[in-house]
């Protein structure tokens, strides 16, 4: 059985470097984070109050938008909001053509990956600049990120020196990491001197004070929303704290669980565009907040968790599956364990059913999650959703489109025999007579594995033999 | 367009019905018991292993230790602002430091200059965070938003009375609600970093290669 998904998945294990990179990067964040929680007890605290935080605003969401749009406008600050990826695009595009812009500087925004909003701005002739070193990277070599958080943990360095070299004959050679970065410093340096329009993401938005919340290392964040005279940020209507005292503590897990630090060098948090007597930052500040399924999702109380999350990687880091696929492998935007419940949700179960499939369900990232999302319980539920065929009773997009006929109708033959015990044990006593002839090769299954051997007796006829009353 | 999505996404996100819950989690505050020294000491070891500089001073000796620094820098200017009441001390005695720039016009009128000749930003700040090692930052009309993050180096003064132990305290000691957040709100924690290569650090990508705090 194969699919585009499985092909992909098989030529990426079979690509030693790659399976590499994954290795040590992913080691390394889950060192790092581990380090950050030395008291186990407090960890988990820190984990409930950030799920309280986040559930809490999910359940006043609509109350807490039109509070923070109020505050935004307030505050100077233009709201858009948007449907569709479609709408969200046409929304960007109008506001870089009231300026004439015909180019845009990104910080880092995977909302704007989910906009494919490059694409769409770079077919009608206007220039997408990624800010962000990793985003510049695979920028450079024409790829999609691999990874929420370090969309280029799939390269290392001697790819990188190849790559710059490539781009920048000019500059030797180097494989130097400093004097890479310092390439890439000067040749942005440049753009964010001469280009009007910035744009970002948001890590957070304080519906309290009407305020926009970035997290960054680089400078890049800063540099995009303040030298350019417009920003433009985008993120999911999700995305908003009820109040400001909301914001130090989930920072502070952010952080900690998505690269193990204890705050990053920039927390950049934006009120209003400039203000009469101040003398730079941008003049117009513009919010486009976009839906793209999240309503959707939000209707479902077991699945609304999924909103939960404030996109730190953790869950990613920890997956045994995504260490050996690697991030490219999924096709989609988010990659991981949140990748897994998001995508199929927002496409539909018949655009990314399969990813709900490949897990083992070990949990690994639900014990990370500092939201406590269910993960794990939320990927079975989308494995039934997917084959159920009461696809009316359930809003998730694509539900019952995995259904096939051969599966359902072994169900429900096992199911039957199940509750017809003379039938079971039958069939289970023939089983024992006839197990020589059994296949020894199931396909798969026995690729790595060897087959199952059946015992001489049933255990219902051993246990009688030894005298053991069942009832 | 966008308010007819307005309209649908509210209506969409209203349909649903919402659970009563209290969280009452929410409020939960970890604590610590430091007092200046703990604070200081702590601040100062979270900074130093982000490769910033910490330099402990006095409200006597700290204009001596900027004119050290910019020394040991060979600084060839630095961008401070003349109205604030640090700068006013800096730039009252402006022989002991490099030529001393200020950013009194808008931004447009002398980016060039800002981008590419400025070795040195100096600045106040509004407090500080122990916990994180976090120098608090509110750009104003005096200090604008570029001042801390454009030139090479950043050089900031920091009251060690206004250091606090956890960014929930500083928010809540200092009545940021009820003040009204300012423009920007900045939270800076050392020299800028990537570790996008290989997961290696390197500094200086594209805010100040360097940060010298100064405590009194």
């Amino acid at each position: 059985m194969s699919s585009e998904f499985r092909n992909t998945v098989r030529a990426n294990l079979a690509k030693p470097e790659v399976r590499a990179n994954f290795y040590r990067a992913m080691d390394g964040l889950m060192t790092r984070r581990l380090d950050q929680f030395p008291d186990k007890a407090e960890l988990e605290r820190l984990r409930t109050q950030s799920m309280a935080i986040r559930a809490n605003a999910l359940s006043k969401l609509p109350e807490l938008l039109e509070t923070l749009e109020a505050n935004l406008t307030r505050n100077g600050i233009q709201v858009h909001w948007a449907e569709t990826t479609d709408q969200a695009n046409q929304i960007v595009l109008s506001i870089l053509q009231k300026h004439n812009a015909k180019s845009i500087i990104k910080g880092k925004s995977m909302v704007s990956e989910e906009m494919g909003m490059n694409h769409f701005l770079e077919a009608l002739g206007i220039e997408c600049l990624e800010s962000d070193l990793g985003e510049f990277i695979i920028q450079l070599d024409g790829e999609t990120p691999s990874h929420i958080i370090m969309p280029a943990i799939h390269k290392n360095r001697v790819q990188i020196a190849k790559l710059f070299h490539e781009k920048f004959p000019d500059i030797p050679y180097t494989e130097d990491v400093d004097e890479l970065t310092q390439m890439a410093r000067r040749i942005l340096r440049d753009k964010f001197y001469a280009t009007t329009v910035g744009l970002s993401g948001v890590n957070f938005m304080v519906a309290e004070t009407g305020t926009l919340c970035l997290v960054e290392n680089e400078g890049n964040g800063r540099m995009s929303t303040t030298a350019p005279s417009v920003h433009i940020a985008v993120t999911g209507i999700e995305k908003v704290v009820e109040s400001l005292s909301d914001v130090p503590p989930l920072l502070s897990i952010l952080t900690r669980s998505a690269t193990g630090q204890p705050i990053t060098t920039y927390f950049n948090m934006i009120s209003s565009p400039r203000k009469p007597g101040e003398k730079d930052g941008p003049e117009e500040v513009h919010l486009v907040l976009l839906d793209n399924g999240r309503s959707n999702i939000y209707s479902d109380p077991e699945l609304l968790a999924t909103l939960r999350c404030i996109r730190c990687g953790a869950c990613i880091n920890h997956c045994p599956v995504y260490v050996r696929i690697g991030g490219h492998s999924y096709g989609t935007v988010y990659p991981g364990p949140i990748g897994s419940i998001l995508e199929p949700q927002k496409a539909g179960l018949d655009v990314h059913g399969e990813l709900a499939q490949a897990s083992t369900l070990c949990g690994a990232c639900s014990e990370v999650c500092p939201v406590r999302i269910p993960i794990p319980s939320i990927l079975n539920r989308l494995r039934y959703d997917g084959v159920r065929k009461d696809a009316a009773n359930t809003n998730t997009v694509g539900s019952g489109k995995r259904r096939t006929l051969s599966e359902a109708a072994t169900w429900k033959t096992w199911a039957w025999a199940a509750t017809h015990p003379t039938i079971y044990h039958a069939g289970s006593t023939l089983a024992t007579r006839f197990k020589g002839m059994l296949p020894t090769n199931l396909g798969a299954w026995t690729s790595v594995r060897s087959a199952p051997k059946l015992a001489e007796s049933t255990l219902h006829q051993q246990a009688k033999n030894l005298g053991v009353d069942h009832e | 367009m966008s308010n007819t999505a307005r309209a649908n996404i509210l209506a969409r996100l209203r349909e649903p019905q919402r659970p009563e819950c209290g969280f009452s989690e929410r409020d939960y505050l970890s604590r610590y018991d430091w007092d200046t020294a703990e604070r200081v000491k702590r601040f100062t070891e979270r900074m130093v292993a982000v490769r910033a500089e910490v330099h402990h001073a006095t409200p006597e000796t700290w204009l001596d230790v900027v004119s050290q620094v910019c020394a040991a820098k060979g600084l060839s200017n630095l961008l401070v602002s003349p109205e604030t009441v640090l700068g006013k001390q800096l730039h009252a005695q402006a022989e002991r430091f490099p030529a001393l720039k200020t950013y009194d016009q808008p931004i447009e009128s002398w980016k060039q200059e800002l981008f590419y000749g400025v070795d040195a930003a100096f600045t106040g700040t509004t407090g500080g965070i122990a916990e994180t090692g976090t120098l608090i930052v509110m750009p104003s009309v005096d200090e604008p938003r570029l001042m801390s993050l454009v030139p090479p180096v950043h050089i900031a003064v920091l009251e060690v009375d206004r250091l606090y132990t956890t960014f929930a305290e500083a928010v809540q000691a200092q009545g940021w609600v009820q003040a009204g957040m300012p423009t920007n709100a900045l939270l800076i924690s050392g020299p800028s970093k990537s570790a996008d290569i290989e997961q290696t650090l390197a500094y200086g990508v594209h805010g100040p290669k360097e940060l010298v705090v100064i405590l009194i």
